[in-house]
């Protein structure tokens, strides 16, 4: 039976100062159904790596015990499997059926065995195409199920998932709740996961871990949550049932800054005409394909449209034409994945980068806005080294630097805790009450009922509809 | 920029069908003694001899032009490299400029180097457009005994190649939005470029990082003997297939001798 313990178990990554996980002491026993849960930085992810057996001796300082059946994790790896945030990572091979077979290779399971394994793991998870299907076809939420069945496949007697759905939409992140739920496991799961309301039917024991060391509470998911709920929610955990009051506009919508007349992108943009004005919150929504980055790219200046027009500022010229510094003082873009924006070495070399570019460099409005966004202290880190939050407010505040008038935000809120989202959605409700225009492209529904002012649904024109015309008269 | 590589050919013609390690065997057995000589006419009969088994490997001519097209580029260097710096101007004069005259002398040490070029190149072009990277890396290591952590791993790495091409436009694009062009000067867009590229290579080297971790959590570092899921049989026809290509080039080779036109490339 597979039995985990942890006494006084810590580790500390070589050339870290702080223990990213200490004094843990857990028993966890075969067939059980965790959630392990805590603040951003209280070393779940680490802990799950150590159980996995994937932190390896010289990468670090370890104190206390950790074992599976008695064993050290490092030498019981081929009795645990573990599925990680990113699709994208996880897949090795280019068809889907080599990409499971990829760990029974691995493992000297014999040939005769693999293909019934593969095709046995790939109906668990629910996999709905052939195994020569390619990889690189499959949308986040398949890929998802894929690397799940990969490690079925291998039968572990742990299953370890390190936010298994963070990186997908919505609809994604159902597709591979539903292949979890629907597992027959022989084997103990534990899950790391921000939102709480969506694993909870997953789990029968809640582990809360504190952020400077030690379990906080450990038991069934209500009594946790009756007695540690409002003080994880605040600090940045999705416990179900606290809801944040809307932060809607209260004056109409200024003349638009920004729109376009039937702007199109071939192939990734049907014709769009939409206008947004000083003082309102456009959200923009719809399913994956439909167009909504391309969109975010034509009202920031980064595309030109194949057809149609977009006009902003009264300027004469499209806003893909003019100049980056004319741009970047007009319209700020918050990409999706902050990393991509970052050009500097240092944080606070980030902000002071587009008033540079514009020449109205001021420290004060750069040290203002570290302090807003709660970067003070990791001014002088770099921005590679900050964690997805951190990432996520610098990006931000990075657009801010330079006024613009216009906010183009491209899912904002992905993947935040419930402290930064917050924080976010606070202040940009404050800047649209300042007279800004702001676009936000979201699958975000919470995002969409507290701040939208307006919603701009995108449809997907490539599919056809579903209900027959008749039915819906 | 465009980094996909897959397979465009007729996957049922007889060549292709081949193993993928024979393939390439057979295209460096072929190429490397071409490499013995200076004279234009031993590629030139390679050449005619590639192209007469382009049918054979199922590629049509017009898939070999357009995966080929960059040597033109490359040809047309030779080309001005050696009417630039051609130390033998000897032969007939057809152009008079100076210290550049073009003369016949130049125009066949140069027609004889991009033949070379491109009868070197043309078979690489012909195994990798007939060939399944996932072959190729099975092949490699079931048949030549490639290290697993080699092949599996630059296979693995290969797949997340497609994936540069959009981060590099999202990086530009990302770039612009912070107000960083480089305008009409080109020393600032070679600064861009290259930061760019910096960011590109941050990015894939992290990702790399993490699919190690997820590849060797999947027991790719476990140091059991791998199995194999799917087999690649070294034939005798892939044996033919080598003895082949051996023939062809020494009968290329034997051509160019006989008529006189081998010029070795020692002495």
């Amino acid at each position: 039976m597979s039995e985990v313990v942890l006494r006084g178990f810590g580790w500390r990554h070589a050339g870290r100062r702080a223990w990213a996980v200490r004094e843990v002491d857990l028993r966890i026993a075969h067939g059980e159904r965790v959630l392990l849960l805590g603040p951003s930085g209280a070393g779940k992810s680490t802990l799950l790596a150590a159980l996995a057996g994937l932190l390896p001796e010289d990468s670090g300082e370890s104190e206390g015990t950790i074992e599976i059946d008695g064993l050290d994790p490092r030498k019981a790896r081929d009795q645990v499997g573990i599925v990680f945030q990113d699709p994208q990572t996880q897949l090795v091979m280019a068809r889907s059926g080599d990409d499971v077979a990829f760990g029974l290779e691995n493992r000297g399971v014999p040939p005769a065995d693999i293909w019934p394994r593969v095709s046995d793991a790939l109906d668990r998870v629910g996999f709905p195409y052939p195994i020569i299907r390619s990889t690189a076809a499959l949308s986040g939420g398949e890929a998802q199920r894929l690397a799940l069945a990969g490690v079925l496949a291998l039968r572990p007697r742990l299953l370890l998932l390190d936010e298994p759905t963070a990186n997908l939409d919505p609809d994604g992140a159902v597709l591979v709740r539903e292949a979890i739920s629907a597992l027959r496991l022989d084997a103990s799961m534990i899950i790391v996961e921000h939102r709480v309301a969506e694993a909870l039917p997953l789990v029968d024991r809640v582990v809360v871990l504190e952020p400077g060391g030690g379990v906080r509470a450990d038991g069934a998911p209500e009594v946790v949550f009756a007695a540690y709920g409002d003080r994880l929610a605040e600090e940045g955990v999705w416990v179900p049932g606290f809801t944040i009051p809307p932060l809607k506009s209260r004056s109409t919508a200024g003349p638009s800054l920004v729109r376009t007349e039937q702007a199109t992108v071939a192939g990734r943009l049907a014709p769009v005409s939409l206008g947004v004005g000083g003082g309102e919150v456009l959200a923009v929504t719809g399913p994956n394909g439909a167009g909504k980055s391309t969109l975010a790219l034509l009202l920031g200046g980064l595309l030109a449209p194949t057809a149609g027009r977009v006009r902003a500022f009264d300027d004469p010229k499209p806003p893909h034409r003019w100049r980056a510094a004319t741009l970047t003082g007009r319209i700020g873009s918050v990409f999706q994945n902050p990393e991509h924006q970052f050009v500097t070495s240092r944080v606070v070399d980030e902000l002071a980068l587009g008033p540079r570019r514009l020449g109205r460099y001021d420290q004060q409005v750069i040290d203002d806005l570290l302090e807003r966004l709660r970067l003070t202290k990791l001014a002088a880190a770099n921005p590679y080294t900050l964690s997805g939050g951190e990432a996520r407010r610098l990006s931000v505040a990075t657009a801010l630097a330079t006024a613009p008038r216009l906010l183009v935000l491209d899912e904002p809120t992905f993947g935040q805790d419930r402290r930064t989202w917050i924080e976010l959605v606070t202040l940009l409700a404050t800047l649209r009450d300042d007279g800004h225009a702001i676009v936000a492209v979201t699958h975000d529904d919470d995002f969409v009922q507290t701040v939208a002012d307006r919603t701009f649904p995108l449809g997907t024109p490539r599919l056809p509809d579903p209900l027959p015309r008749r039915r819906r008269l | 920029m465009s980094f996909v590589l897959q397979p465009v050919a007729d996957p049922a013609a007889p060549l292709a069908r081949r193993n993928p390690v024979a393939k390439l065997a057979a295209a460096l057995l072929f190429t490397l003694p071409l490499l013995s000589t200076l004279d234009p006419l031993t590629p030139a009969i390679a050449l005619a001899i590639e192209l007469a088994a382009l049918p054979f490997f199922g590629v049509r001519l017009s898939v070999l032009a357009r995966r080929a097209w960059p040597l033109l580029i490359a040809a047309l260097g030779l080309l001005a490299t050696m009417v630039l710096f051609a130390a033998d101007r000897g032969g007939r004069l057809l152009l008079d400029l100076g210290p550049f005259d073009i003369t016949t002398g130049v125009l066949v040490s140069a027609l004889g180097l991009i033949l070379r070029l491109f009868a070197i190149a043309v078979p690489g072009v012909i195994v990798f457009a007939t060939t399944d990277p996932t072959d190729l890396a099975d092949s490699l290591v079931q048949n030549a005994k490639a290290p697993p952590r080699f092949a599996i791993g630059a296979l693995a790495a290969f797949r997340l190649l497609p994936l540069l091409d959009q981060e590099w436009q999202m990086i530009t694009l990302a770039r612009r939005a912070r107000g960083v062009d480089a305008g009409r000067n080109p020393v600032a867009a070679s600064r861009l470029f290259i930061s760019t590229a910096f960011a590109l290579l941050v990015g894939a080297l992290r990702r790399g990082g993490r699919l190690a971790v997820a590849m060797d959590a999947r027991g790719f570092d476990s140091g059991i003997p791998r199995t194999y899921a799917r087999r690649q049989i070294f034939t005798p026809a892939d044996t033919a297939l080598l003895i082949g290509a051996t023939a062809l080039s020494a009968t290329a080779l034997g051509i160019s001798i006989a008529l006189g036109f081998f010029r070795p490339i020692i002495g």
